[in-house]
């Protein structure tokens, strides 16, 4: 990268003394690219003032001209809740199989097929959210019934599985393995590109001493792909805190609180509760639901850049 | 990838010093043997289902396998082989939802395709009409998206390896990464508080989609046509620089048209990615029932909503409504694959050999 860059500056400086005529398509190019980068952070910038504009009516209003008659506290604190809750659960579900899937595709499975398994773990995150969202509702809610009633029948002593077991499946907890699937690539790509940058004399170090390959990749693969793999679920629950229709479809929601998985009754979420109420409302229900976007926003911004910094690290290293 | 062949070369050298060693299709047989042991003891108890098999196949199967490696080869190979057990079967359980979400919407869209579906709006018709008003809005809010995001991002790109350096390179690297993350119904919603603010609340616009999308879009485009630019090799720049070529020339004539494929795949990705999104557009383009291909004007439908509304308030024929938004899903499941491998097809077609 560096080489490019001087080589690159050598050039520019011996085609800028060329010729005055040609320096003026250069000015003119160079500023173009400027432009789009700054227009890029302008863009980034916008979408949090406007947010902030036009969520600022619902922050100074009174509790009583807000949907509901609550506050706006109290409006977006069980939205918040569901949204860490489904988040969380799905992050919980999916990081352990998107390691395990990253480690089959580069240390187990047979070179020659490696690419192809990629893939087709690439292709969960290329499937649109509407379509995640009728096959939840559709195909995975159904089928998770009695699974909901076993774990409500066998583990109803954890607050979790409380029950009573939904009959329609329309649970947080099938919201939640969608989720799970829908942030599954992105942990898994994350996961799988440090994988396959273990370093080689580690690997065949471990080897030589007469470790198995599960050994191997115990002692050598995952602690070197251990930050990654941190940032990746990091990356991966931003992308479920976030996530709108597949939740909007599937969860049918009552304004509680509560940890229960399987009932019928669930907190919604940020992004859901918007989505489902946006349409429908005019005048301060449109500043509020905006303001709830703004703190999803910030939510996700602040995990992402969390997110992204433990990786840029891990790249320096 | 030459640690597969290094495990497997130190795994046949390390069988437990002169211990036995299990024959080649060990996991195979125990596996093959514990489904069948598991499906004939659910079908025993009458609670057989495929899934329950294929459960207890892999459970029943870590058992047998751990029981017979550990007595001929020993604790260590033995933990190797059910920690490759349990990977392969993760793998597998993590295609379950793909393979199983592909077939449902080839099996329940089929029924609603029809040639109705693609010639037809659903103007004034109480009960069925098509699609092709979604179809429309789709392709040219899309479009308008992808005119906005492509020349922004690829520039940017341009920027980033070309000309960038200090502070701003460094913010827009991390901030294109942080944008990647901005949930799509945020990106509905900034749309929407812009647009409110020229054209007072309430409005509905196709371009307000494009806009939203954009924001999805621009830094999917970025990422991928950096990747490509920074493997253009620096000695075609030198060669360029050598002869004389101004930069921009050499940015235009050499080093775009040598990452071109790769720019193209990039793009048909991107646009891949954003053509099935309906949060962003189910808060600013609206929800209309007749053909509008004017992105500046009134309200506009699309496929991914047109699904959501078919579910969400069904006509007096359930089943056909659902049948809709099915065929609606499998459309949009169409144009991504077809992207996907197109993209494909062109980067190995018309990809630049660099010796």
């Amino acid at each position: 990268m560096a080489r490019v860059d001087t080589t690159t500056n050598a050039g520019q400086l011996l085609a800028a003394a060329s010729g005055g005529r040609r320096r003026v398509g250069d000015r003119v190019f160079s500023n173009a690219a400027t432009a789009a980068a700054v227009t890029i952070l302008a863009l980034l910038a916008g979408v949090a003032v406007f947010l902030f504009v036009q969520g600022l009516p619902a922050v100074t209003a009174s509790a009583s001209e807000l949907p509901g008659g609550k506050s706006l506290l109290d409006y977006a604190a069980p939205l918040a809740f569901g949204t860490v809750l489904a988040a969380t659960f799905a992050a919980v579900i999916a990081v352990p199989l998107a390691v395990a899937a990253a480690l089959f595709i580069t240390h187990v499975a047979p070179p020659r097929i490696a690419l192809t398994l990629g893939y087709l773990v690439d292709l969960l995150a290329a499937i649109p959210s509407i379509v995640y969202g009728l096959w939840g509702i559709f195909v995975l809610g159904p089928a998770a019934v009695p699974v909901m009633g076993w774990l409500e029948e066998h583990l109803g002593f954890i607050p979790f599985f409380a029950g009573p077991a939904s009959t329609t499946g329309r649970t947080m907890f099938v919201a939640g393995l969608v989720l799970a699937v829908m942030i599954l690539p992105i942990v898994s790509a994350v996961a799988r590109e440090v994988f396959s940058q273990t370093p080689r004399k580690l690997q065949e170090g471990a080897q030589a001493l007469g470790a198995t390959r599960w050994e191997m990749i115990r002692m050598t693969v995952l602690p070197f792909g251990k930050s990654s793999i941190i940032s990746g679920a990091m990356l991966g629950l931003g992308r479920a805190l976030g996530e709108t229709m597949a939740v909007t479809i599937i969860l049918s929601v009552s304004g509680i609180v509560s940890f229960n998985l399987i009932s019928q009754a669930n907190p919604s979420t940020i992004a859901a509760n918007i989505a489902l109420d946006f349409p429908e409302s005019s005048g301060l229900a449109i500043n509020t639901l905006i303001a709830t976007g703004l703190v999803l926003f910030a939510i996700t911004l602040v995990t992402n850049m969390g997110a992204r910094a433990i990786i840029a690290r891990q790249d320096k290293v | 990838m030459e640690a597969g062949s290094q495990t497997a070369v130190a795994a046949r050298l390390d069988l437990g010093g002169g211990r036995g060693a299990l024959p080649g299709w060990a996991p195979y047989g125990v596996l093959a043997g514990s489904a069948a042991v598991s499906a004939a003891a659910l079908l025993a108890g009458g609670a057989f289902t495929i899934a329950l098999t294929l459960v207890f196949a892999v459970l029943v199967g870590c058992v047998a396998l751990y029981a017979w490696s550990r007595a001929v080869e020993g604790p260590r190979r033995a933990k190797d082989r059910v920690m490759t057990l349990a990977i392969a079967s993760a793998f597998g359980l993590a295609m379950v939802p793909l393979i199983s979400l592909l077939y449902e919407v080839g099996k329940r869209g089929l029924p609603g395709i029809s040639l109705e579906f693609f010639s037809d709006d659903a103007r004034g018709v109480i009960n069925g009409g098509g699609a092709a008003h979604a179809i429309v809005g789709t392709l040219v809010i899309t479009g308008v998206a992808a005119l906005i995001s492509v020349p922004i991002g690829i520039m940017a790109a341009i920027y980033l390896t070309e000309y960038g350096s200090g502070k701003l390179r460094r913010a827009l690297t991390f901030f294109v990464d942080v944008m990647t993350g901005i949930p799509s119904i945020v990106a509905g919603l900034f749309a929407y508080a812009l647009f409110e603010i020229f054209f007072g609340p309430g409005i509905r616009l196709g371009v307000m989609g494009s806009v939203a999308l954009s924001v999805l879009m621009i830094p999917i485009v970025i990422r991928s046509a950096e990747e490509v630019l920074k493997i253009v090799p620096a000695h075609l720049r030198e060669a360029a620089y050598a002869l004389g070529t101004p930069k921009w020339k050499t940015i235009t004539k050499i080093v775009l048209p040598t990452a071109f494929a790769g720019l193209v795949t990039g793009v048909m990705i991107a646009v891949a990615r954003i053509v099935g999104e309906t949060a962003p557009l189910l808060v600013t383009t609206g929800v209309i029932d007749s053909l509008n291909s004017d992105p500046f004007n009134g309200r506009m439908q699309n496929l991914a909503v047109y699904a959501y509304n078919e579910y969400r308030s069904p006509g007096v024929l359930k089943q056909a409504s659902y049948d809709r938004a099915w065929a609606a899903a499998l459309t949009l499941i169409a144009i991504v694959m077809i992207l996907n491998i197109a993209a494909r097809l062109v980067y190995r077609r018309y990809k630049t050999e660099i010796r």
